[in-house]
């Protein structure tokens, strides 16, 4: 690992002028950005550990309705909170079926937005990867890629998104807070990642020294709270990286769809939502074949980027069975299997 | 530079200078204390072996830079017997046969402590494996480990009761 130079700020205005240095990152949790550093992925001058700054731990409602967690929330606090997982099951199911008991203790909300693609050849240093160094070339292209993504990449760069919590969390139009050197401001999630184009190192909207301070979810993603899953493909059951996930979320009123959400993780560079196909069931029955219409239209523009042709067919099938799962109801308990095929579940159709 | 921390480990206070920031908390325990229990497997966080209790959570110690956790409560695989009584996650693995080799096993151990006080998985063994996912067994001794945690679990649950009674 380089060396680096660690500063701990006491304030988040301390914090965000240090890490508006070249060369600076922030420290939270550490378990993306240490892994990176100890492979020489990513290679910082400096850390400015946020961990110990006051106020960024907190779950609250606020007068509007709206939830705010602070981006220092742990994945397994806010999983478990039992206010969160009966007003956002999904987003619950989605943050339990992520790594391990151990990464979920430690990893922080801010951190799980901000995690680096698993892409092998961004990982391994001695292949050519547009996003770990702009214009050195993408081995993915003609490497292993059955894993990459299907839809909003380019030439320079076929990499998705690893995060879990984004995916319903971007169906739920999640906003983030962020503080900045011109001062506290916000972006809707689905704003925060970009897509590569011919510029795949330039990840997110965030600018040198900005630091997420938290995020919302607005008092309308509590309307969804009866009918919303996650459901995740995953090459073991348990601690692995969604093949291809995707979040459901409906509000039923007399027997038809008074409005729908739909995300797919593990197809792009960022979170995906599908309001294509959220259009389609507005005002329908949730039956299956509207659920069909539905992962048509989701998928219109996927396209292969290698081996990874299958990963289309099984995106409508994802899509699909988590709508029947939404359909069907948010169970009482998460199941023991979180957000797996594989679950034991009553009332659970195949597609 | 260097910096100055402290932090308590299995009970007994411990300062430290730090002439690197670049420490984790998994080779200040092996490499300063000599707590040799902990295991450094693969060292990024995917095989488990690093397991141990910081402010009563399970994580993963080769991810964490000891500089960041200052004043923190850290409780290893040597700090969880009472003398020559054993934890009784210990006793059910020994009695389960919950190792082969033995590597992961302190991993094992620290996980399970951790899961069962984290109280999500009861006795449900479905939930068991998922909740000690974190945690790699290359012997394949996955069968007795599982074993050992629902034993263990079932014991605390019956002296809960007892004390509740």
């Amino acid at each position: 690992m380089k060396p680096f130079d660690y500063v701990r700020p006491a304030t988040v205005t301390e914090a965000v002028a240090a890490a508006a240095q070249p060369g600076a990152v922030y420290l939270a949790a550490g378990t993306n950005l240490l892994d990176l550093m100890k492979g020489g992925i990513s290679r910082p001058d400096r850390l400015v550990d946020v961990t110990h700054l006051h106020g960024l731990d907190q779950i609250e409602t606020l007068a509007d309705g709206s939830l705010r967690i602070g981006a220092l929330v742990s994945n397994a606090d806010l999983a478990h909170d039992p206010e969160f997982a009966r007003t956002h099951p999904a987003v619950a199911e989605a943050l339990l079926s992520g790594a391990s008991a151990q990464l979920r203790n430690a990893a922080t909300v801010g951190g799980n937005l901000l995690q680096r693609t698993r892409c092998a050849y961004f990982y391994d240093t001695a292949s050519r990867c547009n996003k770990r160094e702009a214009g050195s070339g993408c081995d993915a292209r003609d490497g292993e890629n059955r894993g990459h993504a299907v839809l909003g990449w380019s030439e320079s760069c076929i990499a998705t998104h690893p995060s879990d919590f984004c995916v319903p969390l971007v169906a739920l139009d999640a906003v983030v807070e962020i503080e900045g050197r011109s001062g506290r401001r916000e972006i809707a999630l689905d704003a925060l990642h970009r897509l590569p184009g011919n510029t795949p190192e330039r990840e997110s909207a965030l600018e040198p020294g900005d630091l997420i301070v938290a995020v919302r979810l607005p008092p309308a993603a509590r309307g969804f709270a009866a009918h919303a899953r996650y459901l995740k493909v995953r090459e073991r059951t348990s601690y692995a990286f969604a093949v291809v996930s995707a979040a459901a979320a409906l509000r039923i009123e007399n027997g038809k769809i008074a409005e729908a959400r739909l995300a797919l993780g593990g197809v792009a560079a960022k979170p995906w939502r599908a309001r294509a196909a959220e259009d389609v069931l507005r005002g329908v029955a949730p039956t299956a074949d509207a659920f069909q219409e539905a992962a048509w239209r989701a998928l219109t523009e996927a396209k292969a980027s290698g081996d990874n042709a299958f990963k289309i067919e099984l995106a409508r099938r994802i899509v699909v069975r988590a709508l029947l799962l939404a359909a069907a109801g948010a169970p009482a308990r998460i199941p023991a299997l979180p957000a797996s095929p594989f679950a034991s579940m009553s009332g659970a159709i195949h597609a | 530079m260097n910096h100055s921390i402290s932090l308590t480990v299995n009970g007994a206070r411990r300062d430290f200078v730090l002439d690197d920031p670049r420490v984790t908390l998994l080779d200040l325990l092996r490499e300063r204390l000599h707590l040799t229990g902990t295991k450094k497997g693969c060292d990024r966080g995917q095989c488990g072996a690093c397991t141990i209790l910081v402010d009563g959570k399970r994580i993963n110690s080769c991810l964490a830079l000891a500089i960041s956790h200052d004043g923190a409560e850290i409780l290893t695989i040597e700090g969880v017997a009472r003398g020559d009584q054993l934890h009784p996650v210990q006793a059910a693995f020994i009695a389960h046969d919950g190792f082969q080799c033995g590597f992961c096993t302190p991993g094992q151990i620290m996980s399970a402590i951790g899961m069962m006080q984290e109280a999500q998985a009861g006795n449900d063994p479905e939930r068991v494996r998922e909740c000690m996912s974190g945690n790699l067994c290359r012997c394949g001794a996955y069968a007795g480990i599982v074993d050992a945690v629902l034993e263990a679990q079932a014991g605390m649950d019956e002296s809960n009761q007892r004390r509740s009674a």
